[in-house]
Order: C-alpha cells, then structure tokens, then sequence
C-alpha cells in the first residue's frame, strides 16, 4: 500500500508539473506581449522593454516557466500585467466560495442519488423503481445551469422565497448566507444526484447478482440486510469512482452556476480575467482547477485501493 | 445475434430525428429571419405568425430555435469527429500493444488531457484567440478525446483476444492489417454508442459555453446564448426561457437514449464496456 502511494504521488506531482507546462505554453508564449498590450500602440520601444524587464517577459520561456511554476509551489501567483495586483490573495479569496459550493452540491448529489439508486435497483421491478431510472435520465439531460434558471424562476421569480442571485459572507449575516446558496447548491446537486442515481443503481445492481450475496441470503440474512453488511461496501467502489469524475464535473459546472447566481468563485474571476485579457490570471486560475482535477482522480484512486483489497 | 428494438431506441431516435429536421428545414425555410430586429415585435406574445413569440429585440423565437439546432448539431458532430478521429487510434494502438511504453504513453497523456475539461479549454483558448463556434468545438473535441481513446482501448483488449485475432496473427498479418480489417469492424458498434453518447455531453458542453459567451457569437442563434439572454427577463418573460431549456434538455435527451437504445441493439456482447462521459 505504501508503495502504491509513493508511486501515485510521483505520479500527481509529475502531472501536475507537465499541466503546468502546457498551460503556461499556452497562455504565455502564444498571445501578444504582455507589455506591449499593456502600453497601447503609441508606445516607444525604450518604455515597452523597460516594463518587459519589469515584468520578466524578456527572459528565456523555461526560465519565466521556472519562476511561474516555483511561485506556484510557494503559493505566489505573481502580479497581473493588467491590474497590477498580486493574484495569490485574490484565488484565495474566491477558492472558498467555489469550494462550499461544489461540497454543498455533492453533498445535495448524495443524498438525492444513495437513496433513491439503491431504492431503484432494490425495486427494480416495481414501476416506482423503474419511475426513478426514468426520472434521473431525464436530470442527466438538463445542465445546471438551466436547472438554477428553472430553480430561480420557482423559488425567486414564483414563491419569492429565496434570492435570485447574489453572496452575502457567512460572517456578516450566516442565515442570508445560506438562503444565498440553497439554491447554487440546488441546481449543482440535482443534477448530479440525476447521474450518480444511475451510478448507484446499476453498482448495487451488480452487486446483488453477485455470489457472496446469495450466500448470505442462503445463510438466512434478510435480503437487505445481506445487502448491508455484504453489498454496500463493495457497490461503493464504483461508486467512489464515479464521485470523484463527479467532483470534477461539479468544479466546471460551478463556473457555470456562479455566472447564473452572481456567485464570487473561481469561475467568476476566471471569466472577469478573460474579459479583462488578463492572461496571467487567468493563467493562475485554469492551474488551480487543473490541479484540483488531478488532486480528485489522486484521492479517487487511492481511495479505490483501500476500498478494495482484491487491488492490494 | 441483434437485440430487439426497445423503446429507449426508439424515443432516442425520434428526438434526434426531430432535432435533425429542424436543423435541415432551417436551411430552406424559417418562419421568419431568425436574426432579423424588429421593433414593433419586441417580446411579442405567441401567436399569428409568431408561433412562440419574440425576444427582446424582437427576433421570432421559433426561427431561433430551428437554426439553433443546426448550430448544436454542427458543434457536435466536428467536435465528436475531432475526438473520435484522434482518439480512437490512439486508443486501438494502446489497446494492441497493452504491455508496450507506447501504450503507457497514451494513457499518460490521455490521463493528463482528462484534467482539462472542455469548459477550462474553451476558456483558455477564448482568453488567447478571439472565441467562437471554432475554438469552442476544438475545445470540446479535445476534451472529448480520452473518453474515445479509453473506450477503444478497453473494446481492442477485448477483441485481441478472440480466436479470428490469432488466426491473422498466425497467418502473418501485420498489425496495421489486423487493425483495419479485424479490430475496428468489430469495436465499431461501441463505438457508434460512445459517439451518441459524447454528442449529448457535446451538446450540454456547447450550450454553457454559449451561456457564457464562449460559444457561438451573435448574431448566429444559439440554444446556450437564447438563454443566457432570457436570464433578465426571467421576471416578465419566462417563456424566453423554456424553449431553448426544452430544446436543450430533449436534444441531450435524445442522444443519450440513442447511444443507450443503441448498446443494447448493436451488440449484446460488449454491453458491459460502458461509454464515457
């Protein structure tokens, strides 16, 4: 097993070195001269290559590379071309928002898809176990983003019970900080519920044919409770798969939400750093989300491995 | 032996049909210029002539919406023709020599290009060049590439190993015979699943980045940027929109039925190769 993690690990930190290469090639050789950009077309020569010294862009690519990628490690972003503030302490700032959002969807995903795919593939030949197939590949098809409009046209344009959009800190008023995020929360989390409902069902499905199942119901359990104590366990596996692919879905589909519910996440910075053709913000913020994305699949496998022994 | 028509199939297929209609007659025929400004229509009720009403600038929402399925499609097919082109060489090739580093090169890479969604590709490349239908479909096409190249690889595994392989391979054929005459015939239909499968994912991809200006550019009806449109009128106007949301939803809908109806026609057999999304 500890080997296993060394090995992953190498792996993680060899990844996510080699993203980092590719986004920085990317965004930073490819487009125009950030200090060009930044003095407009009358600038004189002498102006643009004394900002250019400012701002390290004369320098050989692996040498700026280097530079980017070391800050990264210690947590320094740089300083942006355009608004000239550190973009470190502006990622935190909005990381927290993203992060309660996207736990706060998995979290509503969960309760909605472990009931209800287990429920399913239990009853599957009831016409209420077969209802929830049909209902979840219907929540596969709606994104959620069109799940939040929906949401705000029912629960704020309707009902007028919640805010259509908007983040109020926990700190300054913790009840409008939640009414604020139910519905984010919503729309992320149907959604995905939709998709993992069918997950769960066909794991548990899986699982019940198996013979270790049949086992235990031949030595007298009660069909659930065989699948309690035998099944679960091992329906999670691909479970816990599919959560983790899941917890990178949700990531992208926050920046999504954000911009529907005028959240102050990640996806909001990213997007204003686009609008704004502020390429080393935006630079550092695809990282952050590249890097998560791998830290998941790193969790997802290594939570594989202690789930099931057979891999040990 | 060929399964039986069942009814996800064919619900799947009469979506995607409809979706496909629209698209075509829209190149003949709409009711009215879908980017034409009309004034005196500005968020027109349904009815006479305007059969689901008009948008804020007065454009007749129909129109919109039956160009806009040809949009969707038109992103959907370059961007899975983008995956599938690239991704299901690379996936046979791993799959065939599974024990070679060429086969572990893949799948490195590939692991790597999973840890870019379309999204944060789409992004980056709007940041860098002007963004639009192009550099959206690239995007999506590219994100999609892994997901062809791990289904090809498992559906290879799984045909290397049958009898018909090492008959050619006893009989001296060379791989790249075996992979054009043996292997690709026959993960063919998991293919044609993972391919309706990653439309709908294409779809949906294409859709939010339109919503959030990454996708198609105005004036070119698109079903993400209708929405993002309706969003300020959500108050007044709902109806602005439930179409695009419908078309949305029953477009993805449609092909997630078909890639599902699809597996179990095609091939009973390779059932348990999932698609990837």
């Amino acid at each position: 097993m500890t080997l296993y993690l060394l090995k992953r690990l190498a792996v993680l930190i060899a990844s996510t070195a080699v993203a980092g290469v590719v986004v920085f090639a990317f965004m930073a050789l490819l487009p125009g001269d950030p200090a060009e950009v930044a003095l407009g077309v009358n600038a004189t020569p002498e102006a643009v290559a004394e900002l250019r010294r400012q701002f390290g862009t004369d320098r050989a690519p692996v040498a700026q590379f280097l530079d980017w990628f070391g800050g990264l490690v210690q947590g320094d972003f740089g300083t942006s071309y355009v608004t000239s503030a550190p973009i470190g302490p502006q990622i935190a700032d909005r990381l927290g928002v993203t992060i309660v959002l996207v736990l706060g969807g998995m979290a509503v995903a969960l309760v909605i898809a472990v009931p209800l795919g287990t429920y399913a593939a239990v009853h599957h030949r009831d016409p209420l176990g077969a209802a929830i197939s049909a209902v979840s590949q219907l929540g596969i098809a709606v994104p959620a983003f069109l799940a939040g409009i929906l949401l705000v046209y029912v629960f704020a344009v309707q009902a007028q019970a919640l805010p259509s959009g908007g983040y109020v800190p926990i700190a300054e008023n913790p009840g409008e900080w939640l009414r604020g995020l139910l519905l984010p929360w919503a729309s992320l989390g149907l959604v995905q519920g939709a998709v993992l409902t069918r997950y769960v069902r066909s794991a548990v499905l899986d699982v019940m044919r198996e013979d270790y199942l049949r086992t235990a119901r031949a030595k007298g359990r009660g069909g659930t409770g065989a699948l309690w104590r035998h099944g679960l366990r091992n329906a999670s596996i691909p479970v816990v798969t599919v959560l983790g692919l899941q917890l990178a879905t949700l990531l992208v589909g926050a920046v999504v939400v954000e911009r529907v519910f005028v959240l102050p996440g990640l996806g909001d910075l990213l997007l204003s750093g686009v609008a704004g053709r502020d390429l080393l913000l935006v630079q550092g913020v695809v990282m952050v989300l590249v890097a998560a994305v791998l830290l998941i699949n790193f969790v997802v496998d290594v939570t594989y491995h202690l789930l099931d022994p057979r891999l040990r | 032996m060929r399964g039986r028509m069942n009814a996800g199939l064919l619900v799947g297929g009469v979506l995607v049909g409809l979706v496909t209609l629209a698209a075509l007659v829209s190149f003949l025929w709409t009711p009215h210029d879908p980017t034409l400004v009309d004034a005196a229509q500005r968020l027109r009720e349904p009815g006479g002539g305007y059969l689901l009403g008009a948008d804020k600038y007065g454009r007749d929402t129909f129109s919109q919406i039956m160009v806009g399925a040809r949009t969707t499609l038109y992103v959907g097919i370059v961007a899975v023709g983008i995956a599938a082109v690239l991704g299901v060489p690379l996936g046979v090739v791993a799959g065939m020599t599974p024990s070679g580093w060429l086969s572990e090169l893949i799948m490195r890479v590939n692991d790597l290009v999973f840890a870019f969604p379309a999204l944060l590709l789409a992004v980056m490349l709007g940041a860098v060049y002007e963004p639009g239908t192009l550099t959206a479909m690239i995007a999506i096409g590219v994100a999609t590439v892994p997901a062809f190249a791990r289904v090809a690889r498992a559906a290879t595994l799984q045909v290397m190993v049958t009898d018909y392989i090492l008959a050619a391979r006893a009989a001296g054929r060379r791989r790249p015979a075996i992979a054009v005459r043996h292997v690709l015939p026959n993960i063919g239909s998991v293919l044609i699943v993972q391919a309706s499968v990653s439309f709908a994912i294409a779809i949906l991809a294409e859709a939010a980045l339109s919503f959030l200006g990454f996708g198609t550019r105005p004036p070119t009806p698109s079903w993400g940027r209708m929405l993002q449109e309706s969003q300020d009128l959500l108050f007044s106007t709902p109806r602005l929109a439930l179409w695009p949301g419908l078309a949305i939803a029953l477009a993805v809908l449609g092909f997630n039925l078909l890639g599902d109806g699809l597996r179990d026609y095609l091939d009973p057999k390779l059932r348990r190769i999932r698609a990837e999304g």
